[in-house]
């Protein structure tokens, strides 16, 4: 068994199992010489990743899914036996756009459908005043950040290709560009919207966790044939994560000074403690939020990869034009969750919370029918087609 | 389309010194059309403007997730673009990533037009990361032989050795505790700290 890998990461606190798993010698203790490699884009993990550069990476669960269709690159099939993390990233507004919200909002400010009901009444205002359209930033074409800014506003009936314009920012670029003027607000992880409001440019308007319920989001990514080459090694990498899991759940302090090193994620560690404890400071004048599903790393089953969630994940792809709707792609997509490699290293014994489904469950719209995926497609209002 | 005279290189590099080896490059062998971007503030509305046919950027530059919006189907594309690198083509994009350089085309571009143009981009690129060693090098080698002055200097006044003596002295520990002799010489400093 070849034990020496290179696996690349993105700074972000969703990249903890493995930084944890490394850096408290989870993986060593497998028998595993593991160089972490940071990395500054998601097109270098999946390059990296693609080619063989890296035997494993920290990836966004959808470009996985892409990766493994041929979408908008090489195909390359994936794998993902192992959730870093499900939910975490939050919807940050400019103190502007938060005003205009709130001043139109006809509900709880929690509840997603009065504050995409709202927007959508900012956004008519500002087409009526003639004013530019409103700019909000995301992470990936590929990326959860992207599906779950759309999903939310077509909710509220705002067409994300033709009433906002929605950009991708490098994550460490948000922060700034929140501040500047160049977006009007951002969906992003851990810890970019901390800082913002640290930083007083922005309100931390939704956790994702309140769009859905559970959102799969960073995956431990391997290539297909290398899981098959290497069972072995998977198996222990995916026991030093699981062991890494269990060390953030219950040292959460200590994980937060690991984190902090600069050679790692590299910010403040108090901040990334608040994204730990799921406490998070959501306004300029220090209203502090709390939801046990801000982020979740391991506890309550997360680090199970579920098929429906790629299902999900995929039907989005298809929503907003980037794939075109095959029961094949729909197979494809699934396969790349890999739950029974998760359950041949860990078994099953980690049980979603009671009363927490482990399918999809979103804040609006039909019902998602991983089997279904065409007719779940043609249920929705807002859709995109291939041009 | 200026596929079939000089295409329309753009290099997207933070970079300036390494843009401008690569853009020389380019210009000796016959690309006149090449324009270097190297402020990504709206990177996109840039290059959407300029209209290129071939995109390069570095690794290191975070602005290239911002490209991949390039191929998304969008009212703002004005023609497709494709990664150049497509499935047959394992060797050139393993040797392009690893010298730090990814390229995007627009479709239809041919592949025999591309090939030299890549080929320079990962020549210059890694004798760029070359250069940069050997100022990385040079760099620290003056440090040792600063470090290697001192170290003798307290030698030769705590034990009377002459420069020579102190010097030999010096050699021969690294030796014999196979380090570097720069290594050796920077514990006597750190010691000679310690105990002032």
């Amino acid at each position: 068994m070849t034990g020496s890998l290179h696996i690349g990461f993105i700074p972000l606190i969703d990249a903890a199992a493995l930084i944890v798993a490394v850096d408290k010698g989870f993986t060593a203790a497998e028998g595993l010489d593991v160089t972490l490699v940071r990395e500054v884009s998601w097109s270098n993990v999946r390059d990296k990743l693609n080619i063989g550069l890296f035997d494993a990476a920290h990836l966004l669960a959808p470009v996985a899914i892409a990766s493994s269709l041929g979408l908008g690159h090489v195909k390359v099939p994936i794998v993902a036996p192992f959730n870093l993390g499900l939910n975490g990233n939050a919807i940050t507004v400019s103190p502007v756009l938060h005003a205009a919200i709130m001043r139109e909002i006809d509900g709880d400010p929690l509840d997603p459908m009065a504050t995409a009901l709202s927007l959508a009444r900012v956004v008519a205002a500002r087409r009526r005043s003639g004013a530019e359209p409103l700019t909000f930033g995301m992470t990936f074409p590929f990326s959860t950040h992207n599906y779950q800014l759309r999903f939310w506003m077509a909710a509220g009936g705002v067409d994300p290709d033709e009433d906002v314009h929605l950009v991708v920012l490098p994550p460490p670029y948000m922060v700034d560009s929140l501040a500047n003027g160049q977006v009007d607000a951002f969906c992003v992880g851990a810890p970019w919207n901390s800082i913002a409001v640290d930083r007083g440019v922005g309100f931390i308007l939704h956790f994702v966790s309140d769009i859905l319920v559970r959102a799969a989001e960073k995956v431990l990514a391997v290539r297909q044939s290398w899981s098959e080459k290497n069972p072995q090694v998977l198996a222990a990498l995916i026991r030093a994560a699981f062991r890494a899991t269990e060390f953030i759940e219950h040292n959460r302090a200590e994980t937060a000074h690991i984190l902090a090193q600069p050679e790692r994620v590299g910010v403040d560690a108090d901040i990334i403690r608040r994204t730990l404890d799921g406490r998070l400071k959501v306004a300029p004048d220090g209203t502090i939020r709390e939801s046990g599903r801000y982020l979740l790393v391991g506890r309550e089953g997360a680090a199970r990869p579920d098929p429906v969630q790629a299902a999900w994940l995929y039907a989005q792809m298809v929503r907003w034009g980037q794939a075109t709707i095959s029961p094949e792609a729909v197979e494809i997509a699934k396969a790349v969750f890999r739950p029974d490699l998760h359950d041949a290293v860990l078994g099953f014994q980690q049980k979603p919370t009671p009363g927490a489904s482990n399918l999809v469950e979103a804040f609006a719209g039909p019902a998602f029918d991983a089997d279904d995926v065409a007719g779940y497609l043609a249920s929705l209002g807002i859709v995109r087609r291939p041009s | 389309m200026g596929a079939e005279s000089s295409p329309k290189i753009v290099i997207v590099d933070e970079s300036p010194i390494r843009a401008a080896i690569l853009e020389e490059g380019l210009r000796e062998a016959g690309f006149t059309g090449v324009v270097r971007i190297g402020e990504m503030h709206s990177l996109l509305a840039r290059i959407y403007e300029l209209d290129p046919d071939v995109i390069l950027i570095d690794l290191e530059n975070p602005s290239r997730d911002i490209l991949e919006q390039m191929f998304q189907v969008s009212r703002a594309v004005r023609r497709p673009i494709a990664m150049f690198v497509d499935q047959s083509d394992a060797a050139s994009i393993q040797a392009s990533v690893d010298a730090g350089v990814s390229a995007y085309i627009v479709d239809g571009l041919k592949k025999e037009r591309i090939k030299p143009i890549l080929d320079l981009c990962i020549s210059r690129f890694n004798a760029f990361s070359k250069l940069q060693d050997e100022l990385d090098r040079a760099k620290s080698a003056l440090e040792d032989r600063k470090v290697i002055d001192r170290a003798k200097g307290i030698l030769m006044k705590l034990k009377g050795l002459t420069e020579e003596e102190a010097y030999v002295l010096l050699r021969s520990t690294a030796m014999r505790e196979k380090k570097k002799i720069g290594e050796i010489a920077q514990s006597i400093l750190t010691a000679s700290e310690l105990l002032k």
